[in-house]
């Protein structure tokens, strides 16, 4: 209710400075008979900018100290007795009050001091609100009479009016900035609280993983090697890069110099709906319905594949990233100068021929770059291997035994209930930074090596 | 062609080149016939793949979507009911005492035997002769819906020493014996239900006690732990609902906005470059690493609470940032300069020039990128389990600030359920609704691209 009051009271200032500054650029011109630089739009545009950043800058104060007033002043209203107590039973007797106040009432009897401190609060409350939307107001009206007196023929208010759409497009672009500032901000800090629990030769060099449980006490530090992890993303990323790789270049090679039109308007479509889909539901595909049939054929050749494993995540992730591969492909074999093919296909080779030998050769950077890509997102994907992986954290060499990832134990480890206290839940962020530093390498370096190919021919 | 041919001194090495030629034809032809080849399996390969796993998710997850129901008919016995009278508002009475004293009341329904209530309604629908023990009756019933009865005392005492029809939701192990989605010839001891209960399980169905009915409450009701044939999707639908409000109204116009400044007003120097690299790493920053921002910055360091929609859409904000731009700026760059130069040559200014005449020829493509960083976004589940929205919540957030889930968190919650035969259908029919919507997202992007591209 009283947040519908402010925003129709900032609604009516807004309205009335566009409309006072609107009127009284054309009064003035007419009075003085010059043309204004600025058409009125922009005169009651900036009039309202005017008129909203000091009415906004009161509001927010108040927002900001409102609260611990109000509580000071009911603290203020209670008897000393009250007032002296602590914790809990203060916050409840404020609580008391302040239900008392807003009229819903209290269990129990009411005694005569909280009665008393209720009316003095609604009292206060209705004050402080007058005070602070008439300061609100009067600020608004004050700035809105400062720039009526600003208003004549030759004020640049469009000018001005650009720059501070300028600046705010500006205010929007930094925060992208100051994301990444953000991401390795908080990265950086909780590992190094990390750190301070665990030596980083152990974190980085260790080869065991064994964490051990947060409840059983600061004492019990477990031990943090993080290379069974590291080698977990590797196999499931090689994996599925071994499937991805060839399907999807494949898949891009057909579709771009093989495939009729109407096929490709058919059938590319229908592979991009493999990018669209949550990863999530790769991960379930993965564990109910691969996995099983994996094991299954384990079995019936001989081999014990077990039905989460690194091969299973690999597989999965694999057909995710196909779709990745074949676009990203696609646009660089597109990109080959067609000269290049007509030359080769003009000499007499075969379609295969002249994309084997010459389109593929000339695009491949820019294939590199793709496959660095691709594999960048391999290494940071979480769903599929948390569930399908089979979450072992132990360096082992065959690809059909459970593994565990980064990514997973970074899961693992925030799951539940966290207060980033202890060494259980703080490697997560010592995990994302090395997660965070080797995706970005991956990424720095292959779009250095698209950008580059793309400059070759352009 | 026709000199080579015609020269009368090299006929002899012609001919043997010739000849090498064609035999080397043959294998040319074949080697272009395998990579052809090579090409359409890759793609058959693709395409099976989509197939099956639109097949795995639909074949799993309609069956979901019927469950079976038991109509009973319910006697409110006054001797199991014993409570005294609902609380009648006295006048001068305070909102707050009255309302303990409802609680009281209702916490007085609450203790009365409804197990009791609901075994002897199995009983009467039972077979006559049928002979069944207290347990095995209760099993074939969803044991939230002894709380249903309940619900309905309180909203109506008039109810007591009456006989009413209710249709209960059977139990999700009843669901899955008649189903067969447990194997129906596993022996007694490896059964979730008693011979008793399967029984008369089967004979109910036969006779129209039990039938299958289209499963409305996957939509209406909340996740449930107690009562798993009840559970629902509706608070992680509302909690994805908040998300992707905050991710629209957040994400779109810081997006749009930072698009233009680097297309159209950024000078071109270090700094700008230093934005632009930024941007796309950050495009390429992976999911779960956004989540542990979340869980440093939102939650522990601005003191926001864990597991609500409020921190999951500003993750998910962020995230969603650079593929908007992204998507933004190449749209901006497809628009002719030509456009451009003529309102600059009209006297337009720079900034008249972009809001009035390129923005709205680029609106099209900005919808489209809305759309696929808002899709994207909706299933994304890494950062969230970050950030504690995977919690089991059991009620409709009513704010973005209180504790939720949200559709892709509720998929991962189902999958590891531990009644697997009934949560497999379950988080299959999950999917489905959140693939609909993903789909019904880019269908609405597709026909208002086209309305708007016509109009352009």
């Amino acid at each position: 209710m009283t947040n519908l009051i402010i925003a129709a009271l900032l609604l009516f200032l807004l309205g009335l400075a566009y409309q006072q500054g609107w009127s009284r650029s054309q009064a003035v011109a007419t009075a003085t008979g010059t043309r204004l630089h600025s058409r009125p739009v922009y005169h009651g545009a900036l009039a309202a900018v005017w008129v909203l950043v000091p009415a906004v800058l009161v509001l927010g104060l108040w927002t900001a100290i409102g609260p611990d007033m109000t509580r000071n002043f009911i603290l203020s209203q209670l008897p000393p007795d009250i007032a002296a107590l602590e914790g809990n039973a203060l916050n409840s007797a404020v609580a008391r009050i302040m239900a008392l106040s807003s009229g819903s009432g209290v269990a129990g009897t009411v005694e005569p001091y909280e009665a008393a401190a209720a009316q003095a609060l609604d009292q206060f409350r209705l004050l402080s609100y007058l005070v602070v939307i008439g300061a609100a107001a009067g600020t608004g009206v004050l700035a809105l009479l400062l720039v009526r007196r600003r208003i004549v023929p030759r004020l640049r208010a469009r000018n001005e009016i650009e720059m501070v759409v300028r600046l705010a497009l500006l205010a929007c672009s930094a925060i992208a900035v100051l994301t990444t500032f953000g991401i390795v901000a908080s990265l950086f800090n909780e590992a190094i609280r990390f750190f301070t629990f665990v030596n980083p030769l152990d974190f980085f060099f260790g080869t065991v993983w064994n964490p051990g449980f947060a409840t059983t006490g600061t004492g019990a530090v477990g031990q943090y090697g993080i290379l069974p992890l590291l080698w977990g993303t590797v196999m499931v990323a090689a994996i599925a890069m071994l499937v991805a790789l060839p399907i999807g270049l494949m898949t891009a090679i057909y579709l771009s110099q093989y495939a009729s039109r109407r096929v490709r308007d058919v059938v590319k479509p229908i592979i991009e709906i493999l990018a669209g889909i949550p990863t999530i539901v790769y991960g379930f595909f993965a564990l109910v319905t691969v996995g099983p049939a994996l094991s299954g054929f384990g079995q019936a050749i001989g081999i014990d594949i077990r039905s989460t494993s690194a091969l299973t995540a690999g597989l999965v992730m694999g057909i995710m990233i196909i779709p990745f591969i074949s676009s990203l492909t696609d646009d660089i074999l597109r990109q080959v100068p067609i000269s290049l093919r007509d030359g080769s296909l003009g000499l007499g080779a075969t379609p295969s021929e002249t994309i084997r030998r010459v389109l593929l050769p000339a695009a491949l950077p820019g294939i590199v770059g793709a496959f660095l890509l691709a594999v960048s997102r391999a290494i940071g994907e979480t769903m599929i291997v948390v569930l399908a992986a089979g979450n072992s954290p132990v360096l082992r060499a065959n690809p059909a035994e459970p593994i565990s990832t980064v990514t997973v134990t970074i899961v693992n480890q925030l799951t539940g209930d966290s207060d980033f206290a202890g060494p259980q839940s703080l490697v997560a962020f010592a995990l994302g930074l090395t997660l965070f530093v080797m995706t970005l390498g991956l990424n720095v370096f292959a779009l250095y090596i698209v950008r580059r190919f793309r400059e070759q021919y352009e | 062609m026709t000199i080579s041919s015609s020269g009368p001194s090299t006929s002899a090495a012609d001919e043997a080149k010739r000849a090498r030629i064609r035999a080397s034809l043959a294998r040319r032809h074949l080697t272009e016939r395998i990579f052809k080849g090579l090409g359409v399996a890759a793609v058959v390969t693709a395409l099976a793949l989509v197939g099956t796993l639109f097949w795995m998710v639909i074949s799993k997850g309609y069956p979901a979507f019927t469950q079976a129901n038991v109509a009973l008919e319910v006697y409110f016995d006054p001797e199991i009911i014993d409570v005294d009278a609902a609380p009648v508002r006295a006048a001068g009475q305070s909102d707050a005492d009255f309302r303990a004293q409802n609680l009281a009341w209702q916490r007085q329904v609450t203790l009365a035997n409804w197990n009791a209530i609901v075994e002897q309604a199995v009983r009467d629908a039972a077979p006559a002769g049928f002979e069944i023990d207290a347990r095995s009756a209760l099993a074939l019933v969803e044991t939230g819906e002894r709380h249903r009865l309940r619900d309905l005392f309180v909203a109506n005492p008039a109810l007591l020493g009456q006989r009413v029809p209710v249709e209960m939701l059977a139990s999700a192990n009843t669901d899955n014996w008649l189903k067969g989605t447990i194997n129906r010839d596993l022996e007694d001891s490896r059964q979730q239900l008693s011979a008793q209960t399967r029984a008369l399980a089967d004979q109910l169905l036969e006779n129209g006690t039990i039938s299958f009915k289209f499963a409305w409450h996957i939509f209406t009701n909340v996740d449930s732990r107690s009562a798993p044939a009840s559970a629902g999707l509706a608070g992680a639908f509302v909690g994805s609902l908040y998300m992707m409000l905050i991710v629209i109204l957040l994400a779109v116009p810081i997006g749009v906005a930072s698009a233009i400044y680097l297309e159209e007003f950024a000078p071109k120097n270090r700094w700008t470059d230093l934005i632009e690299v930024n941007i796309n790493n950050l495009a390429a920053v992976p999911s779960i690493v956004f989540g542990l921002l979340g869980a440093a910055a939102f939650i522990q360091y601005f003191g926001l609470p864990r597991s609500a929609p409020i921190v999951g859409g500003l993750v998910l904000t962020l995230m969603t940032l650079p593929t908007i731009i992204i998507a933004t700026r190449s749209s901006l760059r497809a628009v002719p300069p030509s456009l451009r130069q003529a309102a600059l040559g009209l006297g337009a200014s720079k900034t008249q020039m972009v809001f009035h005449h390129v923005l709205p020829v680029t609106l099209p493509g900005i919808l489209t990128a809305t759309i696929i960083g808002v899709a994207q976004a909706l299933g994304e589940t890494a950062p969230l389990l970050i950030i504690g929205m995977n919690a089991f919540v059991a009620s409709i957030p009513a704010t973005p600030f209180d504790q939720a889930s949200a559709l892709p968190a509720q998929i991962y919650l189902w999958q590891g359920n531990e009644n697997r035969n009934f949560f497999e259908a379950r988080t299959s029919a999950a999917i489905m609704v959140l693939l609909a919507l993903m789909l019904a997202l880019n269908a609405i992007a597709v026909l208002l691209r086209r309305r708007l591209e016509r109009r352009g």
